[in-house]
């Protein structure tokens, strides 16, 4: 009996990743508008239709209880979009844009979602990777991956001058303090010739083991494209950090973050250093962050201090409440939401985002606890508690 | 016998107003000392400033032979003072588990390398804290075993309460400092809630308790000793059948006439 509940409970995991690639690969695929008001009118349909057949939560409870399913499913999930898309530039632009700022995202989501540290800096620390990797890649030899650990290190370092003042202060005063460190960030860099100042700086292809990941493959008599490099980078940079997550969740520190973010007196009183606690957590949000940033100026080619803004900040903080604060899965589909949507209603000009800003409104309104709400904490799934 | 804990003129200053005055207290070890006074008369500041919450103005506090005065809550919990809050402090987002194993962070390996990297380990010590933790929750109340898994919000508040009381107990403390476990709950509930309190201690190393409570007839049925705050100084002490005697008691609690 049960090994048919835990079969049909499998079962029911397939099916759900199955419609999640169905509807992620024709999210990369549409094109016109038409198309993907007809992709979510489907994708709100399949849902709302799950949730009445009272699907959601088996589904979530299956969820938890294979992450190692789901977790070997949305890496298959990509790699299959790889292969349909092997040729289409843009297409895997987009997703490895998507792999990369979840990496970002997971690291706010430390921070903010687990020890309840407001930072509104997050696109300055991916600048402070951008800028690391694109400095060491003009002026060094360093190898472009330990490029990518280097920046993600400089982040976190830097980003440990920021947390003093962000400890003596609290709630909003705290906000405060990372806006204006965003703003500071920018503006240095706009003034400061020697980072390239408002033109920015060009970087160089990236190479691998002496491979060139700018260029275009070759693979019998089809091409594919140079972007799928970077597309398993991020993939390998995106399991990584979210394996890492996982882990910094499902520990004592997770515990320890958890308690701090809902009730610091009482976490004292019981031996947690919130100082330490907070401290940890910043600091390896911001190394996610950074090491993201680093990955992507190294994709794109290219950083100005204009892809750096407050209102960037502001999107990877949206993209966290949007996908369910402190759930890292939420995560994914809604960085997919955020940076894939606007990207696909070009054809309707500045109106892109007057319809993104109405979605997330949307979102919050119906569902404020985000897309995927984070659930309580499971140490050890399948162990008989 | 040497008292376990020790404050010698502990004065507690808010701006203009005196909170704890030139306070004497001592607290023998194993013994069950009752706070007693009316509103505002500074029994949870004392708390307060033992367990570090404030820092006193003046005077000092000793533990088990150790300095604590102007101590962080982290080194005087170290030292296995433990508490609980008149008004409930859960994370009420996290399970019971989560809850009650926090209060066991000094037996708790907290380093970033332990946690994410040494999983084998880490499984071991969290399979031992699931046991301890199961285990002080049945011998508390064998219905609260069964919601270890529940997120504390969906508890009723003696079990919230009961929760709070295990998270001070997980690391068996030398002093538990109960502040006013009756508030909110009734008659029945609040003798369940003690005579439970009473069964774990003596199943462990029995630990001193100081109690804050209104509820005379608990008091007179477990307290060893009363102390009587009034405005933040020591108005009485002794056994309870004498301090309700005490005129200078009687004018605090029920006026002049």
């Amino acid at each position: 009996m049960s090994t048919f509940f835990s079969k049909a409970s499998r079962g029911l995991l397939i099916g759900a990743l199955a419609l999640g690639f169905l509807a992620a690969w024709a999210l990369l695929h549409a094109e016109s508008q038409l198309e993907i008001l007809f992709l979510g009118v489907i994708v709100f349909a399949v849902v709302g239709a799950s949730r009445y057949l009272g699907l959601a939560s088996p589904l979530g409870a299956s969820a938890s209880a294979n992450p190692r399913l789901l977790g070997l499913g949305c890496i298959a999930g990509v790699l299959i979009l790889l292969g349909l898309f092997h040729d289409e530039h843009f297409a895997l632009l987009l997703l490895a844009t998507v792999l990369i700022y979840s990496v970002a995202c997971l690291g706010l989501n430390v921070q903010f979602g687990y020890a309840g540290i407001v930072n509104f800096a997050g696109a300055a620390f991916f600048g402070i990777g951008s800028y690391t990797a694109a400095m060491l890649a003009l002026h060094s030899g360093v190898p472009d991956l330990l490029a990518i650990l280097i920046a993600g290190f400089v982040a976190a370092a830097l980003g440990s001058l920021l947390i003093l003042p962000v400890l003596r202060t609290r709630g909003h005063y705290a906000a405060l303090v990372t806006i204006a460190f965003g703003i500071l960030f920018r503006t240095f860099m706009e003034v400061n010739d020697s980072f390239g100042g408002p033109q920015g700086l060009r970087i160089p292809s990236m190479t691998l083991l002496g491979i060139d990941l700018g260029e275009s493959l070759e693979w019998g008599d089809s091409e594919i494209s140079f972007y799928a490099n970077f597309v398993i980078l991020a993939l390998i940079l995106c399991t990584t950090a979210f394996w890492l997550v996982r882990r910094l969740e499902r520990s004592w520190l997770g515990v320890a973050m958890d308690m701090v973010r809902t009730d610091e007196i009482s976490a004292s009183v019981f031996g947690v250093r919130i100082a330490r606690t907070k401290v940890m957590a910043f600091v390896f949000g911001n190394f996610l962050i950074g090491v993201a940033g680093a990955s992507y100026g190294l994709m794109t080619g290219y950083v100005a201090p204009n892809n750096f803004t407050f209102g960037d900040s502001l999107i990877l903080v949206s993209i966290v409440i949007l996908g369910g604060i402190g759930n890292p899965w939420g995560i994914i589909p809604a960085v997919a939401i955020v940076m894939i949507l606007p990207e696909k209603l070009q054809s309707i000009q500045e109106y892109r985002f007057l319809l993104y800003g109405l979605l997330v409104i949307a979102i919050l309104l119906f569902r404020p606890q985000g897309l995927l709400p984070r659930t309580v904490r499971q140490f050890f799934p399948g162990r008989p508690s | 016998m040497k008292p376990l804990l020790q404050t010698r003129g502990l004065t507690m200053r808010f701006g203009g107003l005196t909170a704890l005055d030139a306070l004497d207290l001592d607290i023998a070890p194993q013994e069950i000392l009752a706070l007693l006074g009316p509103n505002g008369s500074g029994k949870t500041t004392c708390f307060n400033v033992i367990t570090g919450l404030y820092k006193a103005s003046a005077g000092s506090v000793r533990f088990g032979g150790e300095d604590l005065s102007g101590c962080a809550p982290q080194t005087v919990y170290s030292h296995g003072i433990t508490r609980t809050f008149q008004r409930l402090r859960l994370s009420l987002p996290l399970t019971v588990f989560d809850n009650v194993v926090i209060g066991n962070t000094r037996n708790l390996d907290e380093s970033l390398w332990f946690n994410l990297f040494r999983r084998a380990a880490f499984k071991r010590q969290h399979g031992e804290m699931v046991e301890r933790v199961h285990q002080l929750l049945k011998t508390f109340n064998v219905g609260l075993a069964d919601k270890l898994w529940e997120p504390a919000i969906n508890l009723s508040m003696l079990d919230r309460r009961r929760v709070e009381i295990c998270r001070a107990l997980i690391s068996e403390p030398r002093l538990l400092l109960l502040d006013e476990p009756s508030a909110g709950m009734t008659h029945d509930e609040t003798n369940e809630l003690m005579d439970d309190i009473l069964k774990v201690r003596q199943s462990v190393a029995p630990f001193a308790i100081a109690l804050i409570e209104h509820e005379m007839n608990l008091i007179q049925r477990i307290s060893e000793r009363c102390v009587v705050l009034n405005y933040g100084k020591k108005i009485a002490e002794g056994p309870y059948a004498d301090i309700i005697q005490d005129p200078q008691v009687q004018v605090a609690y029920l006026g002049k006439e």
